[in-house]
């Protein structure tokens, strides 16, 4: 290609370019508007996450987190100094509008359970799996598979410590089941969670959701 | 048996095993982790009364801690 020549990224829906008409990120944005997505926790994972999809234009964002901002948080979290001690959901809410108001946030001050996930969830095309706690991870993943059959699900699992960028990896486990991350790394207190691994993986989970909603109709 | 673990395939000397045989067998002893079997999720509780038969299909995730 000659230097300078005009160059215009184009994107398909689906697989095959064949017969999907192209889109520019107008397009993309458009579509991404008509679905709302869940994210279930507004910490690491569920931060960067929600800022990645909002910027992506995704039409109505589901936050549900029960935490309040500490210091020590600002280390991964999409969060700055002056919102220290607010509500992880309100301050989200805030920093969404500041990069996309264009967004429609629906927040809930709940710690998640079996009972309310399917009710502060119904509606939501795809669900992001964003806590820190494994026992809470098992707990979701075992609510939205039964209680909310065919809604995909996107898990984050291993992102502890630094480096090693060649064990992240995302893998489909099927229709309604997803999983990015290291699967390997627990954190500890010399293996903390910090933000360029912990942003990886919660970009990868938002790289997913798009994915999944470009080809949903 | 042959049965597919995380799409691998794997084989056992008994005709059927239920879940925590496998895990014992396996020498899977983290204890976090969502197993599917032909795409339904097995619950902890139901480790012990599920088995699982030839030709399954069978999907292991396991959960770190960090977010």
């Amino acid at each position: 290609m000659k230097r300078g020549h005009k160059v215009i990224l184009r994107y398909s829906i689906g697989m095959s370019s064949k017969n999907s008409f192209k889109m520019r990120f107008s397009d993309i944005k458009v579509h991404l508007s008509k679905f709302r997505v869940g994210i279930a926790g507004a910490g690491g994972l569920g931060s960067n996450c929600a800022v990645a999809l909002a910027r992506s234009g995704v039409g109505t964002i589901v936050l549900s987190d029960f935490d309040v901002i500490e210091e020590q948080n600002l280390n991964r979290q999409y969060y700055f100094t002056d919102q220290v001690g607010m509500m992880k959901t309100v301050a989200l809410k805030e920093n969404i509008a500041r990069t996309n108001p264009d967004v429609f946030v629906i927040i809930h001050q709940k710690k998640l359970d079996k009972l309310n996930i399917p009710d502060i969830f119904s509606g939501c095309d795809v669900i992001v799996e964003a806590f820190d706690r494994s026992d809470m991870k098992e707990m979701l993943i075992e609510t939205v598979q039964q209680k909310m059959p065919g809604t995909p699900l996107i898990v984050g699992s291993g992102m502890a410590g630094w480096g090693k960028n060649e064990t992240i990896r995302y893998r489909k486990i099927d229709e309604t089941l997803y999983v990015c991350g290291d699967e390997s790394t627990e954190v500890s207190e010399d293996l903390p969670p910090m933000a360029p691994r912990v942003g990886i993986v919660a970009n990868m989970q938002a790289n997913v959701v798009i994915e999944i909603l470009m080809k949903m109709r | 048996m042959k049965i597919l673990l995380n799409n691998r395939k794997e084989e056992f000397e008994m005709d059927s095993i239920s879940v925590s045989k496998m895990l014992l067998l396996k020498k899977f002893s983290f204890r976090m982790r969502i197993i599917k079997i032909n795409g339904v999720l097995i619950s902890r509780e139901k480790y012990d009364s599920t088995i699982i038969k030839d030709g399954d299909n069978v999907q292991m995730l396991y959960l770190m801690s960090g977010g």
